[in-house]
């Protein structure tokens, strides 16, 4: 934990071994925000902390994605796998994060790992991306999935080259609130694993004073929030021209 | 019109070349569904020729779309068999017979995720065929329904009207030439005006592609315009008469068939014959007339005309704008009630003429 050590530090740090006195007069004054802190942190502590929290949302997103949208495909087909799915999931995503972290970490074989923090993750997104999915495949329109099949689909090629298109919106709204939500949750998963921007949050937590990191790594959450959530809706512009068209 | 179930039907792509129209037939076709007391359809017999239109109509419930849906099971028979081209559509798969079996429904259902040129080529696709048999195929149909500007080709169907939307959808039933279409109330939700365009070029279509056509209807004057042979289902699937359009106006098996076709049908048969096939008076039996009817006008049509013209005789005059014949109320009398005797006024319905552009 170098960083939270250098920057716990810093007021009391000789001013011969760092350099330019000034970097830390905002420091010394418990200012709420320092620039200086910021510029000298960015590379060793919260640019790899953002990458981090890519990653790991990444594969949570991914992961719940894979998981929730088979299960909706599936409940499309065979409508009583719907309510066992239902309810699991709801359970999942109405756990406060805060429990299942600690649930998980009791069970063998997770404990304080990436697995731990991945799987807590994976479960809040698969309500809603599984909800949206199963909701978008449904309201495909009953003339367009006879027409599909009077003309020789059978039903995987109704499911994929109509069905899966045709629900794209609605899969692409679900994912896009999984994202949200994925990424504001992963600032919590620093609890269990050394990664992400929640490490700079917490540790300005455990500390009494100095704010500066936590500001800087709420607002790099939000940010890559934001950007996550243009990416998908520029994404889904351009798989679904056709619902531009008027 | 030939049978053309040819047998040295030659091999390309590697599947055997589609017959352009196969005879159907429905032998004793029975279908119940799940749950329900009565069979929807209850020993349907149908032959239909090749090359000929077909129009089931009936009132609603009687079973017209559950005999439609039976052929390309869509739904599975509860009992009988169904022949197309002497094959039962029990040897092949529902979705290779699907592939072979144009379909057009009320509503259409053309995917909105696809431009117009992707819809058409639907089943081409399904079919494998490569790009460039799919690209002619695709522009061919354009122009056998009209669609062939604007770029119309690359909308999507939503930048559509109602009535471009269904020449989409037939063009899409033929893209790969099936022998046979099938197609449930296809105009069902258009406006009058556009209905009336859509059957005439339906019509127009029929003369060039020849496909033997299954079409299912409630309005009974669509079905004497549309069908060679109309069958007349009653509730629960009974098949009430099955008939040409003139039979059936002329003589009705019962009294349903009757009320169906209505007290106006005498009325109905004059629409079934043209001008050119009635013998006019000659031109200088009358004084010249100031309007002109062309000879494709129907005896109805005439008669409307002539009682809105304050019953005055008409010209009759042919492509040229001669007058080559006079057409009178005493006329129409004459063929009225040859109608009403039964005798009927043979005349081979064509399609109307190209409109003028
Ligand atoms: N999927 C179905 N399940 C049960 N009954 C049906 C189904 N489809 C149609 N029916 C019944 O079969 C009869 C014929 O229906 P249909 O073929 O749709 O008539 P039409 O097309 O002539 O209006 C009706 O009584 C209808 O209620
Ligand atoms: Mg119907």
């Amino acid at each position: 934990m170098n960083h939270v050590l250098l920057a716990s530090a810093a007021p009391i740090i000789p001013k011969s071994l760092l350099g330019n006195p000034d970097s830390y007069a905002c420091e010394r004054a418990n200012r709420l925000f320092c620039w200086g802190w910021l510029s000298r942190n960015w590379g060793s502590v919260l640019w790899p902390a953002l990458r981090q929290h890519v990653v790991i949302t990444l594969i949570a997103v991914g992961l719940g994605f894979a998981i929730a949208s088979s299960l909706a495909v599936l409940a499309h087909r065979y409508r009583r796998v719907e309510q066992p799915v239902v309810v699991v999931t709801t359970i999942f995503y109405t756990i406060p994060a805060l429990a299942l972290f600690e649930i998980l970490v009791a069970v063998p074989g997770f404990g304080l790992s990436l697995t731990t923090a991945e799987t807590a993750l994976v479960s809040y997104t698969l309500l809603i991306i599984f909800r949206n999915t199963l909701t978008g495949l449904r309201e495909v329109p009953a003339d367009v999935r006879e027409a599909a099949a009077g003309m020789g689909m059978s039903r995987w090629q109704v499911l994929a080259r109509v069905e899966l298109p045709l629900a794209l919106p609605a899969i692409i709204a679900g994912v896009r609130i999984a994202t949200v939500s994925t990424i504001a949750l992963a600032t919590i998963a620093a609890l269990i694993v050394n990664e992400g921007l929640g490490v700079p949050i917490l540790t300005a937590i455990s500390e009494s004073t100095f704010k500066t990191e936590l500001i800087a790594a709420g607002v790099l959450a939000v940010a890559l929030a934001v950007a996550a959530d243009a990416l998908l809706v520029g994404l889904q512009r351009l798989m679904t021209p056709w619902a531009r068209a008027t | 019109m030939a049978l053309s179930l040819d047998e040295s039907a030659v091999v390309r792509d590697g599947s055997p070349a589609l017959p352009s129209a196969a005879a159907l037939e429905l032998r004793a076709v029975e279908k119940r569904y799940p749950g329900q007391r009565r069979p929807a359809l209850a020993a349907l017999s149908l032959l239909v020729p090749a090359g000929e239109v077909c129009v089931l109509v009936g009132p609603s419930g009687s079973g017209k779309t559950t005999a439609m849906r039976l052929i390309n099971r869509m739904i599975p028979l509860s009992g009988g068999d169904i022949l197309i081209g002497g094959r039962s559509i029990l040897d092949s798969t529902p979705t290779e017979l699907r592939r072979q079996i144009g379909y057009v429904i009320q509503q259409v259902g053309l995917f909105p995720h696809h431009t117009v040129r992707q819809n058409i080529a639907t089943v081409p696709r399904l079919l494998g065929w490569e790009r460039r048999r799919i690209d002619a195929r695709v522009d061919e149909l354009l122009e056998l329904v009209g669609l062939d500007h604007d770029e119309l080709g690359r909308r999507y169907p939503s930048q559509l009207s109602g009535g471009q939307q269904q020449r989409v959808g037939v063009a899409r039933a033929l893209a790969a030439d099936p022998p046979l279409l099938l197609m449930d109330e296809p105009f069902g939700a258009i406006d009058p005006i556009n209905r009336t365009r859509l059957q005439d070029e339906f019509l127009r279509l029929q003369e060039r592609v020849r496909k033997t056509v299954v079409f299912v209807t409630h309005d009974i004057d669509e079905a004497i315009k549309m069908g060679d042979r109309i069958a007349v289902l009653r509730e629960g699937g009974h098949l009430a008469q099955f008939a040409t359009p003139a039979e059936l106006l002329s003589s009705p098996a019962d009294q349903f068939v009757a009320d169906f076709v209505g007290a106006d049908r005498a009325l109905k048969r004059l629409g079934l014959v043209r001008l050119a096939d009635v013998e006019l008076d000659p031109p200088d039996q009358w004084p010249q007339p100031d309007e002109r009817l062309p000879l494709d006008t129907t005896a109805r049509e005439a008669l409307a005309r002539m009682l809105s013209a304050g019953g005055a005789p008409l010209g009759v005059a042919d492509e040229h704008g001669s007058v080559v014949g006079i057409v009178t109320i005493a006329l129409i009398g004459r063929l009225f009630s040859r109608v009403e005797d039964g005798r009927p006024p043979e005349s081979r319905r064509g399609p109307p003429p190209e409109p003028n552009r």
